[in-house]
């Protein structure tokens, strides 16, 4: 066996060239590799696996349960909405958005780290990507179906929400196409359509290893039917991976577009504080630093409890933080910026309307979202705070709860106070409210553990194609030609390569 | 040749039945590089219906293989190229004319007038243009990506064969099929021998 390699100059000289004059593919010297204590696909399977087929730690029945009782009181809140009308909201003449809305975006944002990762930093090569991926992509349907939830259940009747779409109708009635409300339909539902496609795409061949692996009957069953027979042929493969290439291509400027689209709503229309050209910019740079901030919060507590350290090493995670501090800057940029533009523009309502942001009625509002996005993340500077397993948890929270309230102060701001102060007013959230963003959590909960419950969550086949020992051409590597069985000793997948 | 691990036998697999048909003749590899060196001499061999069963894609496997480059991205492009299309005529249709067609039911556009604004308002299309030149290319380059790979496809006789199932996990097969003109199952099998597999046996047919 050792002379196969030897044995084959053809491929040797037809490959060797190409693969030594790009070296893009080659990590840097000195990183630190991106599966730990692991050096067999073997190992990487059962790693992931496992979760999927062992009882899960008692942590996720609590979870679950809490979750699942969030869930119930969601569906209390929503249903005595729908008997009664959005007035059991806190609503009213000049502020007709407020949590609903807030919800909407804060979601829609949180959406935006998955697509990110699975898709720019595919094009990017950054290969970091791949242990993260899968259940940031999972997130992003989750809290894309939180955030559609709001608009459907704010358009009052809800029982004629279908009316958002142009289905063909004896009322000859259609959607307003120049109305960005109705971009925002399109934008979004396109969005989770081709999340859920990228993301059912990816987990394929590990659904098939899950299936392969499976014991009962039902295991083989279920997982079978959700594998659609993929059996890793190479043919296959090819048109797989170019498959995935283009919806990688694809999704990259509709992650961009998407956010872009619901600044829209805002941006199109002529209320102070919301005219500005700085927004689509502005909310994919937040939406982008709350989706990583969401990551984190998951990642930490989902690698300690599913012993997953080795898949999500303290890299990925150091990376993620370097990612929320570059957007937190950005957004700190833009709330300076828009101050800046409020006062050049010499326009007396829009410069009133930034003020009294600020100092106006709804200041702690603001204070909270300054302090949360662009002070806190600075802390992630010292690489001490970037490797702290608390202190990215503690600061990806504060990230969370700060985006949140970005959203809060540009709409209920901005609304509360316009032009006429004879129509200013107040809004005070009532416990439907409340109940219902709280609800929206557990709703997004109970879909994220059971996603970690039950499906692959890491892109089993991804990260064994980045590990050194995957690498056909061990010679490029400095391991001698045809020592084949040198590919599973740790100095050829050691920290060098 | 080091031994394996037992694999638990699949409960359905018809081990007791004489073999009338064999799918084919599969051999097993450990790792990406000799799968890679045993790919290149069965292409230079001259079979046709064989593939590599692989549980990641090695990098430059398909090369060796000698696989064509896939058309989809032009089947894409005619995609994408429909969703633009689909769209724009969407929007002239509903919100700038009053013409009647059929479609689920006789409907009529409505000429939406606002602000004086001209009725085919192209700028203010362009976001929905674009979602749905999306939508349309993504959904195809998904669809037909499993469509040209013969998916979904619930029954294959190599997934009947236990020892294939490490196929998605750290194993590497090659798999050279009986209708290959070129088949004949012992030289075949002898030939598969020479690429120095770990393991090699004929897959049940159906």
């Amino acid at each position: 066996m050792a002379n196969l390699s030897a044995s084959a100059p053809g491929l040797q000289s037809a490959t060797k060239g190409f693969i030594e004059s790009d070296n893009t593919e080659q990590p840097t010297e000195g990183r630190a590799p991106l599966v730990l204590n692991m050096h067999k696909f073997g190992e990487v399977t059962h790693q992931v696996c496992r979760v999927a087929e062992n009882r899960p730690p008692l942590a996720w029945y609590i979870a679950f349960a809490i979750c699942l009782s969030m869930l119930g009181f969601l569906g209390f809140c929503v249903t005595y909405l729908i008997f009664t009308g959005v007035g059991v909201w806190g609503l009213n003449n000049p502020v007709m958005w407020a949590y609903d809305i807030t919800n909407f975006v804060f979601w829609v944002g949180i959406g935006h780290a998955g697509t990110l990762i699975s898709a720019i930093l595919f094009l990017f090569r950054q290969k970091w990507r791949t242990g993260i991926n899968r259940f940031a992509e999972a997130m992003t349907i989750f809290a894309v179906v939180c955030a559609g939830l709001f608009p459907g259940i704010h358009v009052g009747r809800v029982w004629f929400a279908y009316w958002l779409f142009p289905i063909p109708n004896s009322m000859d009635m259609w959607p307003q196409f120049r109305s960005p409300l109705l971009w925002d339909v399109f934008a979004v539902g396109t969005y989770f359509t081709v999340s859920l496609v990228f993301w059912y795409v990816g987990m394929i061949p590990d659904l098939a290893t899950l299936r392969d692996r499976a014991k009962g009957r039902f295991q083989q069953f279920a997982y079978g039917l959700a594998a659609i027979g993929w059996r890793g042929s190479m043919r296959h493969w090819h048109r797989y991976e170019v498959a995935y290439l283009l919806l990688a291509a694809l999704a990259t400027p509709l992650v961009l577009s998407v956010h872009s689209v619901v600044s829209f709503d805002f941006a199109v229309s002529q209320v102070p504080g919301w005219h500005t050209t700085i927004f689509p910019p502005y909310f994919v740079a937040g939406a982008i630093f709350s989706g990583f901030a969401m990551v984190v919060s998951l990642a930490v507590p989902a690698r300690q409890l599913f012993g997953l350290k080795d898949l999500i090493t303290m890299r990925h995670l150091d990376n993620m933080n370097k990612i929320i501090l570059l957007t937190g800057c950005m957004v700190g940029y833009a709330y300076s910026m828009e101050f800046f533009i409020a006062w050049y523009s010499g326009a007396m309502y829009e410069k009133f309307a930034f003020v009294n942001r600020a100092f106006g009625q709804y200041w702690w509002a603001y204070w909270i979202m300054v302090s949360c996005n662009v002070i806190t993340p600075q802390l992630f500077w010292f690489k001490r705070v970037r490797t702290s397993i608390p202190l990215m948890f503690i600061l990806s929270i504060f990230v969370n709860v700060g985006m949140w309230f970005e959203r809060f102060v540009i709409i209920v701001t901005s609304l509360a106070n316009d032009y006429l102060p004879s129509s200013w007013d107040q809004f005070v959230p009532t416990w439907v409210d409340i109940g219902t963003m709280v609800g929206a959590f557990g709703l997004f909960g109970v879909l994220f553990l059971l996603f970690c419950r039950y499906l692959p969550m890491i892109a089993i086949a991804e990260v064994k194609a980045i590990m050194p020992e995957a690498n056909p051409h061990p010679h490029d590597h400095g391991v001698p030609t045809g020592a084949v069985g040198a590919l599973h000793e740790p100095q050829s997948g050691g920290s060098s390569t | 040749m080091t031994t394996m691990t037992p694999i638990p036998q699949r409960s359905s697999v018809r081990a007791t039945e004489t073999p009338t048909r064999i799918y084919g003749i599969m051999a097993e590899f450990e790792t990406p590089a000799q799968i890679t060196v045993a790919a290149t001499k069965v292409h230079a061999a001259g079979y046709r219906f064989w593939d590599c069963h692989v549980p990641f894609p090695v990098h430059g496997l398909d090369k060796a293989m000698g696989v064509k480059r896939t058309i989809l991205p032009f089947l894409v492009l005619g995609a994408g190229a429909t969703g633009t299309t689909v769209a724009f005529c969407l929007q002239a249709f509903t919100n700038a004319s009053s013409i009647s067609i059929w479609a689920l039911v006789w409907v009529s556009g409505y000429p939406f007038l606002i602000s004086g604004k001209p009725l085919m308002s192209v700028p203010a299309w362009i976001p929905v243009i674009f979602e749905l030149t999306v939508l349309f290319s993504a959904l195809s380059a998904a669809g037909l990506m499993l469509f040209l790979n013969g998916l979904p496809r619930l029954s294959h006789p190599l997934l009947q064969n236990s020892r294939f199932r490490r196929a998605t996990d750290d194993r590497f097969f090659v798999v050279i099929e009986a209708r290959d003109p070129k088949f004949l199952r012992s030289k075949t099998e002898a030939f598969l021998k020479t690429l120095g597999a770990k393991h090699i046996e004929a897959v049940e047919g159906l």
